[in-house]
This record gives C-alpha cells, sequence and structure tokens, in this order.
C-alpha cells in the first residue's frame, strides 16, 4: 500500500465548506435564545462616572441587563495573561486587573461595560443604546513609543511598563562590539495588524438547569484551554460542569486563541437568566476588540568586521501590549521573539532587550507569527543594510554567517536539531533567476520604473516545547498534546485530537497519517476535535504545532494500538507476538502465509468469542477488551523551519505605486504530509506577510479612536495585489518528532515581510521606509532620491 | 435597524408624490442601505423606483448616449453600443465597485448621491452631460453643488443622464487601496468644442480642472500635462493621500487619460 503521507489528498472537508454544509457557531440556534449585544466605551481611556440602565431595562423584548457590579457580585474572574515574564531586574511582570465587563475604568475604545439581553437582536441593539454612561474622558496613551512618558494607566503600573525583560549578555555584546569593524544600526517599526478572520467571532451560551452545566460554543482555537482558564481563572463553572465546544471555526491566525469577555459573560449569564445567550460580533466589533498583532518599535545594531562576519547582536525595543496584557501577550514579545531575533545567524554574542507597555489601544497578543517576524525583520533588515554598506552580495553576507553544522546551538536559547540553510538559499536564488536580476533591472529602467530585489533567509521556533522548559519560562500551562484513536467493533476508527482545525485542514492531514499507520483507508477514518466534550484533553492549535505535536500524539496512539492487535493476533494465529509483523493493516506470522487485518482482530476485541468456541477467548490471557488507546505527546523540542524566499519589487515613481513582481518562496519544512495543503499555508502565509509589508496598518489617533476600523479604510490585500507565487522546497528531517515533520503555518508571515520591504528599499537605493510601503509614502521616497540624485549628479 | 414604510412606486409621478423631508429613493441601495443599517441614516418612507421601467434603458445615437437612471453599472459596462460610442463610460461603469456592486449599484443613484470619490460624476462633467429629472433638464456644470450634495430639489427625481458623444475620452484613476474607491479619478473629453478634464475623489466635489483643459486644449498631448503643478491647498487630504499627492496624482492620471485617449 502507498503511503499517504506525502501525497497530495484532497480536502476531506471541502465538500462540507463549498457546498455551504459548514456548521460555525451563529449557523447554531437554540429553543427560545436571546441575543446579546454588549455596551462598549467609545472612548479609549476614561472613569465610568455613571451607568445608567433604568430606561433601557424597560425597552422592549429586553430580559437582562448585566453590568460590571454584577460581575464582581458573583466573583466572575478577568481575563488573563498566559505567561508570567520576569524583568532583568529580576521583578515580576506587573499586569491590571481585566474585569470581563469594565466597572470602574475603561481603557480602549471597545472595552465592554454591559451586556445587553432580549428576545430578539433589533430589541438588544436599540435597548443598549438606550444604556446611558456618563464618563469623565481621561488623556489616552497611544503611541507605543512614547507610552512610557504618558500618563500611567493602571494605577501601580508606572510608567505604564509591564516589564523590563533581557535575554543575553551585555558585557559580551560591548565586547564584540569593541572588535567591530563597522556597526550597522537600524531603526524600524513593526507595524500593528488587525487580524480579520473571515469569521467574526461569536458565541453561543447555554445553561441546562437540570444537569447544572453551561455549554459554550464559541469561535475558539482551543476549546479546551478555554475550558480551563474559564474554570480555573473565570470562576464560571468548574471543568466538569462546563462543556466549551468550538465547531466549524473560519479562521484564527492567533486571533481565537484568547478567552473573551463575551465568552465568560454570555456563560455567566446564561445561567443567571436561564436562556440561551448567542453574541455575533459584527465586522467593526472585530475590529475594535479582536486582539492586534505585531506593534513594535525597535533599535537594533549588528556588530561586523569589514568582510562580513557578524560578531555581536543589539537589539532593544518597545512593545505595545495594548490596555491589558492577555493569553500570548507577554510571551510573544519575548520569548517567542528575542531568541529569534539573530536569525540564521551563528553570531557570537547577542542580547534582546524588550520593554513591554501599555496603551489604551485593543490588546496586542499573538497573530499568525507571532514574534516571529517581528524577529525577522529586525535582523533580515538589518543583514540586507550589512550587506549594501559593507558592498558584499546579500546572499554571501548571508552564507559567511550561516552555521556550519546541525545541531546548531544558536546564541540565544535555540539548539536547532536540523537544516541545511546554504541549499536552501541556493535553490531559492535559482528558482528566483537571482543572476538575471541586473538585466530585468535595465528593462524595468527603461521604462521609466525602478526595481528592486531582497531576499530573506529565516528559520523560526514553533511547536513550542517541551512543557518542562516552557513552564520553567513561565508559561500558566504545559504545550503537549493528546491524541484518542478508537476503533469501533466494525473496523472505523475516530481519531480525537486535542489539536483544532480553524482552515489547516485537519480532517485531511491527520487522517493521512492515522492510514499510513493503521494500514486503514482514509475514507474509514474521521477526526474530531472542538469539543471539550469529546477527547481527552487538547492545548490547541497555534503557533504552527498541530502536526508537529497534535500529529505525533496520534502516530503515538496508532503505535499503541498496533502493540495491542499485534498481541491479540499473535493469539489468533497461535504465534508469539515478536512473531508479528504489521503492515499495510495486516498483522502476518513471519515466513508463513498465516495473518489477520487489522479489522479481524478489532473485532475480536469487541467481541472476544464466538459460538461453541469451548469458552475459549481469541485474547490472550489478561489483555482487556476494546481498541483504544490515548497519547500524550511532549516533544524534546521546538520544530525549527527555515528557508530563504526572495522578492522583485517594481515601483512607479510617478504615482509610488510598488507592484511585486515576483515572489520565489523555498522552505524547508522537513517531511511534507500533503504538498497541496502545505502550498495553501505558504500563499496564505504570503498574503499575510506581504499584506503587512505593503498593506495593512492598524492606526490609533491621539485620543485612541482606531481610524482604519473598517475595510473603507483598513486595506485587505487581495488577490490581484499578489504574482503568482513561486514555491519550492529543501528538506532536512527533524530529528525530535517520529515523522520528521516541522511546522508550516506560519512561515509566510514570518519571511515576507521583510523580504518585500528589502526589494522595495533596494529600489529606493537603500532609503529607509516604513512598512506598509504605500504608494504615498515610496512617492515621497522616490521625490526625495530624485533630489538627491540631482545634487549628486 | 429602524422601521420605515417601504413603497414601490409604478412611475415618476407617484414617486415623487410620496416623497417628504423624510423619505429616501431607493434604486440599487448601494448607499443607502449601509447607511441605514449603520444607523447614520433613517427615514419614514422608503420609496423603490426600481419598477419603473421608464427609468431603465440605454439609447445610443451618434450625438449622444441616453442611460435610464435605474440602469446598472453592468449594462452599461457590457452594452455593445457604448462600448463602440463612448468606450470610456464602459470602461468606467466596468470599473466600479466589484461584481456585486456592479449588478445592483445604479448610475443614477451614483450622480444622485454625489459622493467625493465616486467615478460617474466625472463622465458627467467630462461628457457634458445633461441630467434628466421629473421636472427639468440640468447641465452637469450646474448638478454637482458639493460633497453630497446636488441641485436636486425634494422630490426631485433623475430620470436619465444624456451624454454628448466626444471625439475621444478615457478615464483613469488611482483606486484607493482599501476600498478600491477612487483616490483621484481623471476623466479626460475631446469634444469638437474644446476639451474636459473632470476630477473626482481630489477634492470635495468632482469638478473641471481649467489649468489642464487650457493646456489640453492648446496641444492635446501628454507633455503638455506632463510636469503640471497644480494647487493643492483645496485638495482632500485623509489617512490615504495627503493633499500634495492628491495633486501630483491629478497630473499623473490625467497624462496617463490622454496616452489612453
Amino acid at each position: 500500500m502507498a503511503s499517504l503521507v506525502g501525497s497530495r489528498v484532497e480536502r476531506k472537508e471541502d465538500k462540507r465548506f463549498l457546498t455551504g454544509k459548514g456548521r460555525y457557531t451563529s449557523d447554531i440556534n437554540l429553543v427560545n435564545q436571546t441575543y446579546a449585544i454588549f455596551v462598549r466605551s467609545p472612548h479609549a481611556r476614561a472613569q465610568i462616572k455613571k451607568l445608567d440602565i433604568s430606561k433601557a431595562s424597560k425597552a422592549s423584548g429586553v430580559v437582562s441587563i448585566l453590568t460590571g457590579n454584577e460581575i464582581a457580585e458573583d466573583k466572575i474572574g478577568g481575563l488573563i495573561a498566559g505567561w508570567a515574564i520576569r524583568s532583568e531586574d529580576g521583578t515580576e511582570m506587573k499586569c491590571p486587573a481585566n474585569p470581563p465587563l469594565a466597572k470602574d475604568n475603561v481603557n480602549f475604545v471597545g472595552d465592554p461595560i454591559a451586556i445587553v439581553i432580549a428576545d430578539s437582536l433589533d430589541e438588544a441593539k436599540a435597548a443598549a443604546e438606550m444604556v446611558k454612561v456618563d464618563y469623565k474622558v481621561l488623556k489616552a496613551v497611544t503611541s507605543t513609543g512614547d507610552a512610557m512618558k504618558g500618563d500611567t494607566i493602571h494605577d501601580g503600573i508606572e510608567k505604564n511598563l509591564c516589564f523590563d525583560w533581557l535575554l543575553g549578555d551585555r558585557q559580551k555584546v560591548k565586547e564584540a562590539f569593541d572588535k567591530a569593524d563597522k556597526v550597522i544600526s537600524i531603526d524600524i517599526i513593526n507595524n500593528r495588524l488587525v487580524p480579520n478572520a473571515m469569521e467574526p467571532r461569536a458565541c453561543l451560551a447555554d445553561y441546562n438547569s437540570g444537569s447544572d452545566e453551561i455549554t459554550l460554543y464559541t469561535t475558539s482555537q482551543n476549546p479546551h484551554l478555554s475550558r480551563l482558564i474559564m474554570s480555573a481563572f473565570g470562576n464560571v463553572a468548574p471543568e466538569h460542569k462546563l462543556r466549551v465546544v468550538a465547531p466549524d471555526v473560519g479562521g484564527g491566525f492567533g486571533s481565537k486563541i484568547n478567552v473573551y469577555n463575551e465568552d465568560i459573560v454570555c456563560s455567566w449569564a446564561a445561567k443567571k437568566i436561564n436562556r440561551a445567550i448567542k453574541w455575533v460580533a459584527e465586522r467593526s466589533e472585530s475590529f475594535l476588540t479582536d486582539i492586534h498583532g505585531r506593534d513594535h518599535v525597535t533599535h537594533a545594531e549588528l556588530a561586523v568586521t569589514k568582510d562580513g562576519k557578524f560578531l555581536g547582536f543589539k537589539n532593544e525595543t518597545i512593545a505595545n501590549l495594548g490596555a491589558y496584557a492577555r493569553v500570548f501577550g507577554t510571551v510573544t514579545p519575548t520569548y517567542l521573539f528575542g531568541p529569534c531575533a539573530t536569525g540564521v545567524y551563528d553570531i557570537p554574542a547577542a542580547y534582546s532587550n524588550v520593554k513591554a507597555v501599555f496603551t489604551n489601544t485593543a490588546p496586542v497578543d499573538a497573530y499568525r507569527g507571532a514574534g516571529r517576524p517581528e524577529a525577522t525583520y529586525t535582523i533580515e533588515r538589518l543583514v540586507e543594510k550589512a550587506a549594501m554598506e559593507l558592498g558584499i552580495d546579500r546572499t554571501e553576507i548571508r552564507k559567511i554567517n550561516f552555521p556550519k553544522s546541525f545541531p546548531f546551538k544558536q546564541t540565544l536559547v535555540h539548539t536547532v536539531d536540523s537544516g541545511d540553510y546554504v541549499a536552501g538559499l541556493d535553490k531559492a536564488k535559482q528558482m528566483a533567476d537571482y543572476d538575471g536580476f541586473d538585466a530585468r533591472r535595465k528593462e524595468s529602467e527603461s521604462r521609466g520604473k525602478l526595481r528592486g530585489i531582497g531576499v530573506t533567509s529565516y528559520f523560526e521556533a514553533c511547536g513550542i516545547a517541551p512543557s518542562a522548559a516552557v513552564m520553567s519560562l513561565g508559561c500558566g500551562v504545559g504545550l503537549w498534546e493528546s491524541a484518542e484513536v478508537r476503533f469501533n467493533p466494525t473496523g472505523q476508527v475516530t481519531v480525537y485530537t486535542g489539536s483544532h482545525s480553524h482552515g489547516q485542514s485537519h480532517q485531511t492531514t491527520f487522517a493521512q497519517i492515522a492510514a499510513d499507520e493503521l494500514g486503514v483507508p482514509m475514507e474509514n477514518i474521521d477526526i474530531v476535535h472542538g469539543d471539550t466534550d469529546k477527547g481527552t484533553f487538547g492545548m490547541g492549535t497555534y503557533g504552527s504545532r498541530s502536526l508537529t505535536v497534535g500529529g505525533i500524539a496520534i502516530v503515538n496512539a496508532c503505535k499503541k494500538i498496533v502493540e495491542k492487535g499485534k498481541r491479540v493476533a499473535a493469539k489468533m494465529l497461535e504465534a508469539s507476538p515478536d512473531e508479528v509483523d504489521f503492515k499495510d493493516g495486516e498483522f502476518v506470522v513471519a515466513k508463513s502465509n498465516k495473518k489477520k487485518t487489522i479489522g479481524e482482530v478489532a473485532f475480536a476485541l469487541y467481541l472476544p468469542g464466538s459460538r461453541d468456541s469451548d469458552f475459549k477467548s481469541p485474547l490472550p490471557e489478561g489483555e482487556e477488551p476494546g481498541l483504544k488507546e490515548t497519547s500524550f505527546f511532549d516533544p524534546a523540542n521546538f520544530s525549527f523551519p527555515a528557508g530563504s524566499h526572495i522578492a522583485e519589487v517594481e515601483i512607479d515613481p510617478d504615482t509610488g505605486e510598488v507592484k511585486l513582481e515576483k515572489y520565489t518562496a523555498c522552505d524547508d519544512f522537513g517531511r511534507i504530509v500533503n504538498p497541496m495543503i502545505v502550498e495553501g499555508q505558504v500563499h496564505g502565509g504570503l498574503a499575510q506577510g506581504i499584506g503587512q509589508a505593503l498593506h495593512e496598518n492598524a492606526e490609533y489617533d491621539e485620543t485612541g479612536q482606531l481610524m482604519t476600523g473598517s475595510y473603507m479604510d483598513y486595506t485587505m490585500p487581495r488577490a490581484d495585489n499578489f504574482p503568482e507565487f513561486n514555491i519550492g522546497y529543501t528538506c532536512t528531517h527533524a530529528t525530535t518528532n517520529p515523522l520528521g515533520v516541522k511546522g508550516c503555518g506560519e512561515a509566510g508571515a514570518i519571511a515576507a515581510p521583510p523580504t518585500v520591504m528589502n526589494a522595495v528599499i533596494d529600489a529606493l537605493g537603500g532609503q529607509e521606509i516604513t512598512m506598509p510601503a504605500t504608494a504615498e509614502k515610496v512617492w515621497k521616497a522616490c521625490k526625495s532620491m530624485k533630489k538627491s540624485n540631482a545634487k549628486a549628479a | 435597524m429602524k422601521t420605515f414604510n417601504y413603497h414601490s412606486a409604478k412611475d415618476s409621478k407617484e414617486a415623487s408624490k410620496l416623497s417628504s423631508s423624510n423619505s429616501a429613493f431607493l434604486a440599487g441601495g448601494m448607499t443607502t442601505i449601509p447607511s441605514m443599517k449603520l444607523g447614520l441614516a433613517s427615514y419614514k418612507d422608503i420609496i423603490d423606483i426600481k419598477s419603473i421601467k421608464k427609468l431603465s434603458g440605454i439609447k445610443v445615437s451618434s450625438k449622444s448616449v441616453v442611460i435610464g437612471a435605474t440602469t446598472k453599472h453592468v449594462e452599461v459596462a457590457n452594452s455593445k453600443e457604448i462600448k463602440k460610442t463612448i468606450p470610456s463610460l464602459a470602461s468606467l461603469a466596468e470599473g466600479i465597485g466589484d461584481p456585486q456592486v456592479r449588478n445592483r449599484g445604479t448610475i443614477g443613484g451614483s450622480i444622485a448621491n454625489n459622493d467625493p470619490s465616486a467615478d460617474y460624476p466625472s463622465a458627467c462633467i467630462a461628457l457634458e452631460a445633461t441630467i434628466h429629472t421629473n421636472e427639468r433638464k440640468i447641465e452637469a456644470s450646474k448638478f454637482f453643488k458639493g460633497m453630497f450634495e446636488t441641485a436636486l430639489k425634494k422630490g426631485e427625481l433623475i430620470e436619465a443622464i444624456e451624454f454628448k458623444v466626444p471625439e475621444k475620452s478615457s478615464y483613469q484613476k488611482h483606486p484607493n487601496p482599501a476600498s478600491r474607491y477612487a483616490v483621484v479619478g481623471v476623466y479626460i473629453a475631446k469634444h469638437k468644442s474644446g476639451v474636459k478634464v473632470a476630477v473626482t475623489g481630489a477634492k470635495p466635489c468632482v469638478y473641471n480642472d481649467d489649468d489642464l483643459s487650457k493646456a489640453l486644449e492648446s496641444d492635446f498631448s501628454a507633455s503638455s500635462v506632463a510636469g503640471m503643478k497644480l494647487k493643492s491647498s483645496d485638495m482632500n487630504s485623509d489617512i490615504h493621500a495627503s493633499a500634495e499627492y492628491r495633486a501630483n496624482l491629478v497630473v499623473i492620471q490625467a497624462k496617463k487619460a490622454v496616452e489612453a485617449c
């Protein structure tokens, strides 16, 4: 039987999604359900002086209006930061309380203060408009760079500073810089982004007074984790009385990791009113209240010798957390960012210093790539600048500093198990016709256009692990994953995974893996996820961990199934277990034609006996009937995908419009389970990364109003913004998991921003420009280029 | 959403009679409906004019193109006769919004709304259109009064737009990267009587740029406008484009339009 792992199997989920049979949270309706609208702060920073719900409470159809007072009375807990970060001076980070409904202060536009529950959505909306709130508006702090100079937002958190974190050795770095021939420095802004999942957030909370159970249907990337947080910190209900279901979820990109205010409030309120409550975000609510991504201000320096060897690296970053620290808010700009900021290079001395600040903006948290795009942007912009200033080819300077062997002990934290960065870069160059660029540049120039080329070599650390390591660094939970593989008596298989698919195609790839392991046809394997009542537990899907952690748990559970099957087959075939081999779904006694299929063995395990068999069991003595195995997989290390990307842009100096002419991605994702699905992941990641470089920007004005709060103003990239992507791979198998796989979901978003910006800046003759490189910015840069060229002439 | 009375008028007379200071005519609803949904507008009466047959259709002669007010953008974009007589008008229609908008949005609605970054008003100015209403005929140059403001009186209904067929013409726009509305759109039409350079997006209301017109009247070539510096002090400025950048775009799009003529 040919292996399914490695083949372009069509997606099992497509039929359902493409024929409108998906079942998303807002598709679910319960008898007698109510509808919720949240009253939200229109101000970025204010004190709530008075909240008057008297008129609204009497409005037509209103069932209940609940505020921060009731939340406090019922001791419902707030939203939390999932990682505790310690500052350089040894003090613990400082985080404000974040009640699900604000009672005294509001800290960003969209901060919820009351829930209005009514029999219909229109009635809830109408009543919400009647809720009167008197605010004392305070001066907002919105600028990342100046947050430490602003008014104190949260009592007791001076300079709005959550932590001042250091990774690395300042003294060693100083010594390295003292020896340098040249120091390359750069000031960059990593622009703030809105995740924009296609499906807006939604929840539907139901209470069963008979069993005292709450069921929450919600748009979550990690239902088990949500239940844990809502139970342990939110005090909503004990875990066994709280069921969280994340059915089909239309995209997450990190924005649906968090438990949100609405999840907690609707679950709590459903019990209070003893009716189901449905809430679906409008797109403008998503813009305002989904977590945002990125938002760093960085100064970085690279100490180099004149022949291009890197000696030392400094990274001084201010990271915006927004109004509150949320689940991955504090780890994203620290452990997910700092270590990766030295990139794919062997740099003897380095440090990353990150000051995380609070501002009166939406909370900032993990968004596709989470920390690694910011890290890669920092080092790859710096390396490109170094190549330019030293007059060394941009690909040569990278090769000079690549590690010479693997495992590669990276400067700050990671030991990278496998890779071949030279092969990846060489292949990318060949795919992109790097050597033919000069001719293409001349051709563009002959038409009055500017052409630039940009390169990025990246690695990233995903599938965060092992649990003991991440917990010692401050993580509140272990980052393993569980799987349960169940055979039915008649031979089909149900796989329960703690990973969650919100676009990742687990129904297909996980079935491919299980089919290979068990020798059962893929169509007889179902993948079940997204329900805390089904399956053991799960840490969910983010940080490219589903395959490298969740997938391996499935492999290991399947291996346990085969082991048990072997023992039973041996008994059935009157052989000893070590004489039995398992291949292509059959247990075969060596050097004989005696065999049993795995289906026959499963059948025997569920029906262990037969008529007139003299009470003899087909099972070995002491063997339990049934065929179901569970595995918890805790990897020994992160997974380290890597690659090189090359972009070419053409700029029209008259308008400043940047056209992305060519984009080449050559990635090493280890062994690839389904090339078609990986291509989809790469395309999506690139779209988001290129979006960050050229189009997207979440912009607040100084009063804290989001100026890019709709698609009229927030530029989502569209298909016609992209060229056809040129995608290729190199492959070094990961040594830390039995499949040899590495994560692929975030690579595009990590590598694309510096690749595209390096190309834009190359076209502009090295002139720095901030992301996104919008037409007007580029036009201005072209004008000043013309001026300086004229002067030089 | 607030409640309202829905009426489907059978002719212009009835539509006009039903209208009040608290009513709106509904054609494609591309602006009216989103405004109502967002709570930015509310009306007591919505008067649907889509079933008034007389208001829809295209009539083309050698001198003019007459388009009924409720004719959809897609019909203008696909009209073989318009493509032959004023190809730039068909391509303007093809560039409005997205397929959903083009399949519902109407020319009359676009003109009556007079959004500062809409495309059609520039066609009206450049092609020296006459706006036919149920009460009178209004020259385009007197029709567009200011941002979202026209010469239409209460209860006055656009019935058709009559465009003059030019010798040659072209519409070029620099779309807003987010909304794809025109940041700046320039419609150039060369008539026997002179050259019109209608600009949308740059100022609160569509206008004819007299400097560019004059330059092109004396020499209808791209080089006669290239490098011209326009005054930007009265141009729009927002997060997408400063006034200075818009002023540049007007010249660049004008140049492109001349080249495409």
